[in-house]
């Protein structure tokens, strides 16, 4: 439980870190913050917009520290400003029409990536030297000298292009509309699956070579020598006895890879024109949104700041230890 | 843990005598001297990146042996020039990514308690906040080019070299001659340059051979997005057009395909070498080839079992 608070506690601090980046940055720009930022808008905008713009940011004649707790009110209230490309639609409005698609993408394309490396170093680490563990490592690591979203044109234009098997971009073909049936369901499975498939091809060699590495560690160790030698079926020793502790730096891993697979994937979007956060990243970049770009990071850095958690709590119940010191 | 234990040569010529022993290395040697080569002459090979040379969107053929662009541009000729800015960002970004790194874990790990507490926390935040939406937030308020480009990679890329440092400087820490440096009356300073950072060398140089993958790859990511300047001609804005061209709903693969090969071959060089040096200056892998050289040569099929070491910390 202390454990469990502690990380919480961590996880509080980055966020509020995050937080105070996100206020002081448009204040670090040379000279005095509101006049550089109106000045690259300038003819471009409309008044209320600026005024939007500036109370967004809370770039008040205000004492700074009183205007950075009106941003963390605003921040608390899920008020992050007003959107400059989607004007005047709020800027949590905007965020919100591209959240799911990003979370289903990163999320299916992360855990998918995990199960199958993970899976994968377990085979190559028992075979040592099979075939497996001879092409697998290196062919990976050769694709994940690759960019992704290099990958994901490659892709793109082999399997949608040239070939014609999967569509060319989008969440969902233009004639549908969302609805929980299965027509819509297989077609948002067949836009994920380039997507998707580029990511895993991308990131699966780190966690199979993790997993890999750590497991030959283990086998060589007494307790699995003895477990054996009690005779117990292979597929028990290597699982049950093996691969569950040799499991605990690739769940480390796992935490911090996350924000690391979440910037790929959203270049990877940008590919697709999958309308998740890294298709309104590229709008807010084109249009200079700055409320919109601090917005998306925002959102990005709460949601894995949240998965994180979640993996501390599943490292947890994987190792014993942390329970023991703990309570 | 020296270069090669074996032989009498020291600095750089042990580390020349890794990658010549090494064929992993050696690879990744001569494909990383081959795009540094194009990087420093190749703009006298090539014409000016920015002319319209032809209609736009050819396919390769002998005029122009990548095709063209989607602005009529000599696809080969930006490749070649994009070549030394992106390889600059890359590598500069490697070394400062570790010097940063190294100052950061070594003053962690060395002096512990409180100071190791407070630069653990803080490079354990920038660890968890994702790294690319801070760096497009960063980049988006600064002016946009080379030195912005670095200074975001700089910023999103220490805290891993850090950690790695600070774990290697606990465990050097702990040992003898570390203590007899301390009893004997070296100063902090000393200990930490003479002692602790040569003992790490080969980290070290794995560090920097990482963060230069990283940096370029990030780098790429970046300017694709059109966080660059894209005006300039470099790998990640040769992508970056292409996407903005159209160029794969027109099926002009080669606008794209080459750039990415650029990309994955110098990080697949990198890689070769690290994993060249890993297998010279790592005790267990070097026992572990020997090993299975010994079994081979004697007809035996190498069993599973290897010398394993295990590292406790």
């Amino acid at each position: 439980m202390r454990y469990i608070l502690r990380r919480l506690g961590f996880y509080v601090l980055a966020a509020w870190m995050a937080l105070t980046l996100n206020f002081f940055l448009p204040r670090l720009m040379p000279g005095d913050p509101a006049t550089a930022l109106f000045a690259r808008f300038r003819g471009r905008l409309a008044p209320e917009a600026m005024q939007a713009l500036r109370e967004a940011f809370g770039l008040t004649d205000a004492p700074l520290i009183s205007q950075y707790f009106t941003y963390l009110g605003h921040v608390l209230r899920g008020d992050l400003g007003i959107s400059i490309a989607y004007f005047p639609t709020p800027v949590a409005d905007v965020i919100h029409t591209g959240l799911l698609w990003t979370l289903f993408l990163a999320g299916t394309a992360v855990l998918i990536s995990f199960v199958l490396g993970t899976l994968l170093g377990i085979a190559s680490a028992w075979w040592r030297g099979g075939w497996i563990d001879t092409w697998l490592p290196s062919s990976f690591a050769f694709l994940g000298a690759f960019p992704y979203f290099w990958l994901a044109m490659v892709a793109l234009y082999v399997f949608g292009f040239s070939l014609g098997w999967l569509p060319l971009g989008h969440a969902y073909a233009d004639d549908l509309t969302p609805a929980f049936s299965a027509v819509f369901i297989a077609d948002v499975a067949r836009h994920a699956v380039l997507p998707v498939a580029t990511v895993v091809l991308a990131t699966v060699g780190g966690w199979l070579l993790t997993m890999r590495n750590t497991m030959v560690a283990v086998l060589g160790s007494d307790y699995v020598n003895l477990a054996r030698a009690k005779g117990l079926r292979p597929s028990r020793v290597v699982l049950r006895y093996a691969a569950r502790n040799a499991l605990l730096p690739s769940v480390t891993g796992f935490g911090m890879a996350l924000g690391f697979v979440l910037g790929g994937s959203l270049l990877t979007e940008i590919v697709f024109s999958y309308p998740g956060q890294g298709y309104l990243l590229v709008q807010a970049v084109r249009n200079q949104d700055y409320p919109l770009m601090q917005g998306i990071f925002l959102v990005i850095t709460l949601a894995v700041l949240g998965a994180n958690w979640v993996v501390d709590l599943v490292y947890l119940w994987l190792d014993p230890r942390t329970r023991e010191s703990s309570s | 843990m020296s270069a090669a234990a074996d032989s009498k040569a020291t600095g750089v010529a042990a580390w020349g005598l890794a990658i010549r022993r090494d064929r992993k290395a050696m690879i990744g040697a001569v494909v990383l001297a081959l795009f540094v080569l194009v990087a420093l002459f190749g703009r006298w090979f090539v014409g000016e990146p920015d002319a319209l040379v032809g209609i736009p969107l050819q396919p390769p053929s002998a005029a122009h042996w990548l095709g063209t662009t989607g602005q009529g541009q000599d696809v080969l000729t930006q490749v070649v020039v994009g070549t030394r800015v992106s390889l600059a960002i890359g590598f500069s970004v490697g070394l400062i990514v570790v010097l940063v790194g190294a100052l950061v874990g070594v003053t962690a790990g060395y002096f512990g308690r409180r100071v190791d507490g407070l630069l653990s926390l803080l490079f354990n935040i920038f660890l968890v906040i994702p790294g690319l939406p801070l760096a497009i937030v960063i980049a988006a308020y600064l002016p946009s080019g080379p030195f912005t480009l670095a200074l975001v990679l700089v910023v999103t890329g220490w805290a891993w070299n850090a950690r790695v440092i600070r774990a290697q400087t606990l465990a050097l820490r702990r040992r003898d001659f570390i203590a007899a440096a301390v009893v004997s009356g070296e100063s902090n300073f000393r200990i930490v340059t003479r002692e602790i950072l040569p003992n790490m060398t080969s980290l070290l140089v794995a560090q920097v051979i990482g963060s230069t993958v990283y940096a370029i790859g990030a780098q790429v990511g970046l300017e694709f997005l059109g966080l660059g300047d894209v005006s300039a001609v470099t790998w990640g804005t040769n992508l970056y057009w292409a996407q903005n061209d159209a160029a794969l709903l027109t099926g002009a693969w080669w606008t794209f395909a080459p750039t990415g090969l650029c990309v994955a071959l110098v990080g697949f060089g990198l890689t070769m070498l690290n994993s060249g040096f890993d297998e010279v200056t790592n005790p267990r892998l070097q026992l572990e080839r020997a090993w299975r050289k010994h079994l081979i040569l004697r007809h035996h099929v190498p069993a599973r079992s290897t010398p394993v070491v295990v590292d406790r910390d």
